[in-house]
């Protein structure tokens, strides 16, 4: 593939190259191999929600009759835009995975209207039949049930009876990951409060350090987090030797005494299927959701301090909601203020669309959302 | 003509001396063979006329953010409040863009580059007022001004402005697809480029022609001498700064305008602070700021080719941008000794 790239660069120049490129890369489908491009708004190893990523795409490298190429620290502006172009137009990538919220609206909306014949499909963002084109489309998965079950093993074996959540900001999102880590908590010992502080950014190791190191000065003895890199947060816990719960991928290697489990994406399974649908000549799907039962996240294996009392309850949990019975929220629910947020008899499923505009903390999350 | 001679060689040997120690890095650190990554740079930048769109594109905020520092730095100022001149700029604009909904869309524009302008010249013009009328170190103070610039944006997007439906990334309300600024015809780069241009060239002309630019080049050179002349210092350290400040605003509004359609928290991902090295590169000519503004634009639309075909990591373009202004920097100390000092007759 790079072989008729390089008759382009060399012969070809102006106006001329971008037709000549297209006409070659569309004689060379047939023997090419589909390409499937990657960008990512942070580093490809920060242990965090890019690094979920790049190690699915590392598992797509490994398929045969598959290109995958990647870009890594993209950041959500017209950078973004041309850098699917240029997938597009060098690489002759046909489906596209921008894997950061911010560049669904306008950025990959733009460029699908450009390109109708390309794949894009995006995590996270609301696709919607009927006001988004058809090239286009969104994944994303239910990882507030591992946050559950991070919330269970962290009631089981916090001491203080304060959890501890670093958030990037108060979006639904973020809010959904800590009211469903409270109640997780609650489940095992209704006396369990967490304290959460938002940072502002996704990525502000600054603050995710001092947010830390003043919870543990409050007594806070588990944390949590939801920011782009745990690193720094379950690093920072480690060090003061108090447990962590991991978010977005696995984090047990930077904290070998103190991790219990944590909540991970499992991407693999979304990209392994959306390249058959492609290999089949079909499109992808447009609005594909999963949580544990279909696989789209997992919990990390148990760490040392987690008790088989502990494991045992969280599992049986776990097995609810493989099996997709398990629903997290549903009334009576209050939020901190004392305000009914879901009524008594009223239950929300995962897939409920209610629950991503979510924007309450509730009782027991010491904390305000604005 | 030897100051001419001196003005072209000197920059072209630092930026060759970067290309070598480049390529020795890439060679010895990445294992990379240096001439297929020089090769890949050339086409991600310039091998073709989609990477020339892509070069254009990203180097259009870069020329306009650049002026900020350029422009006060012909009084011998060094303003780095880039950044936050350009967030508020945009902020002021998609809030003049909203506030005016259905108005006649060039009434729209034009009142959205306007309120951009304003805000963000009225940003760095408090920086020069705080220098003239307390003392307070510019440099210091316009970088602070950023900090406080972006908290400001921040809060007015998450708070007061915020589109409810803008969910997960919080966004002030669109300003609708009537008003956005498109294109330049027959390319695919928005207009940021053709204010860019237009904005380095007016610089030029009111630095090289008018009283204005000559009593500014006074006060640069001695602001002492400048004030027994009758200058008002004063007054000219606080419009410079304002202007270089419009310019940034107007950068913060064409990303509004042109490429996000709202402000939100992508105004604040570094066009200023590459302003910054894109104005020093130049040794703060405005006319020089445009090839500049193209080189870097080039470099940083190139290294996602890099990525992608070397497995280079995506600081491999930020080590060369980095050596790139150490050597510019450095060189500075040639100037004057490049060619032997012929005798004065």
């Amino acid at each position: 593939m790079s072989d008729n790239l390089r008759i382009g660069r060399r012969g070809l120049l102006g106006a001329a190259a971008g037709t000549a490129a297209f006409g070659l890369s569309g004689l060379a489908l047939a023997q090419k191999p589909l390409v499937v491009g990657f960008i990512y708004v942070g580093p490809r190893d920060d242990y965090g929600y890019n690094q979920a990523h790049a190690e699915a795409a590392a598992v797509l490298k490994k398929m045969a009759g598959l290109k995958v190429v990647e870009e890594e620290k993209v950041p959500e502006t017209v950078a973004v835009e041309k850098s699917m172009e240029s997938m597009i137009n060098l690489d002759g990538a046909t489906l596209l995975f921008p894997t950061s919220f911010g560049y669904f609206d306008p950025h990959m909306l733009k460029e699908a209207a450009k390109n109708s014949k390309i794949q894009f499909r995006h995590c996270g963002g609301l696709w919607q039949e009927g006001k988004h084109p058809k090239n286009t489309g969104s994944y994303f998965g239910y990882i507030d049930e591992c946050q559950y079950l991070n919330g269970m093993a962290a009631g089981s074996v916090s001491k203080s009876g304060k959890l501890g959540f670093v958030a990037a900001k108060p979006i639904p999102q973020v809010l959904r990951n800590i009211n469903a880590f409270t109640m997780g908590a609650h489940s095992v010992n209704p006396k369990i409060s967490t304290q959460v502080i938002f940072t502002g950014d996704w990525s502000m190791p600054v603050k995710e350090a001092e947010a830390t190191n003043s919870m543990i000065a409050q007594g806070v003895d588990v944390v949590t987090c939801h920011v782009d890199s745990p690193k720094v947060v379950i690093e920072t816990a480690e060090r003061a030797g108090i447990f962590t719960c991991g978010y977005h991928c696995n984090q047990a290697k930077l904290a070998p005494k103190g991790y219990l489990t944590g909540a991970e994406w499992n991407w693999e399974k979304v990209y392994t299927s959306f390249v058959d649908s492609m290999k089949k000549g079909e499109a992808p799907g447009n609005f594909v959701r999963g949580g544990l039962k279909e696989g789209f996240v997992k919990t990390s294996a148990y760490g040392p301090a987690v008790p088989a009392e502990a494991r045992a309850k969280a599992e049986a949990v776990k097995q609810q909601m493989l099996g997709g019975s398990y629903v997290i929220f549903k009334g009576p629910l209050k939020d901190n203020k004392g305000n009914s947020v879901i009524a008594a008899g009223t239950s929300h499923a995962q897939t409920d669309p209610v629950l991503e505009s979510m924007n309450y903390l509730v009782e027991g999350v010491v904390g305000s959302t604005s | 003509m030897r100051q001419a001679f001196e003005r072209i060689a000197v920059p072209a040997l630092a930026l060759l001396a970067s290309a070598l120690l480049f390529a020795l890095l890439l060679a010895a650190y990445a294992q990379v063979d240096p001439f297929e990554a020089f090769e890949l740079m050339y086409e991600g930048a310039f091998g073709s006329w989609f990477s020339w769109q892509n070069t254009l594109t990203r180097a259009a905020p870069l020329i306009l953010a650049s002026l900020c520092t350029a422009l006060p730095a012909r009084l011998g100022l060094v303003i780095i409040g880039n950044e936050g001149a350009l967030v508020l700029g945009g902020l002021a604009a998609a809030a003049a863009g909203v506030a005016m909904g259905r108005a006649p869309p060039l009434l729209v524009q034009v009142a959205m580059c306007l309120s951009g302008m304003l805000l963000g010249g009225l940003w760095i013009a408090l920086a020069g007022a705080l220098r003239q009328w307390r003392g307070v170190n510019e440099t210091i103070s316009s970088l602070l001004l950023t900090y406080i610039a972006i908290a400001l944006m921040n809060h007015f997007v998450e708070g007061p402005l915020r589109d409810p439906e803008s969910l997960n990334k919080p966004s002030t309300a669109a300003i609708g697809d009537a008003n956005t600024i498109g294109t330049i015809p027959g390319m695919d780069v928005h207009w940021g480029l053709a204010f860019g241009v237009v904005a380095c060239l007016l610089v030029y002309l009111l630095q090289r022609f008018t009283t204005w630019g000559f009593a500014m080049q006074v006060i640069g050179g001695n602001p002492k001498t400048a004030r027994m002349m009758g200058l008002d210092v004063g007054r000219y350290v606080i419009l410079a700064c304002a202007a270089g400040g419009a310019a940034a605003g107007l950068a913060g509004t064409v990303e509004v305008a042109a490429v996000l359609g709202r402000a939100n928290a992508s105004l604040a991902v570094g066009y200023g602070y590459a302003g910054i090295l894109v104005a020093f590169l130049a040794r703060h000519h405005p006319l020089a700021i445009v090839p500049v503004a193209i080189l870097l634009g080039g470099i940083s639309a190139s290294g996602g080719l890099l990525q992608r075909r070397l497995d280079l990591p995506d600081a491999a373009v930020v080590v060369l941008q980095g050596i790139i202004f150490v050597a510019i920097l450095a060189s500075e100390t040639l100037y004057g000794r490049l060619l032997p000092r012929k005798q004065e007759s």
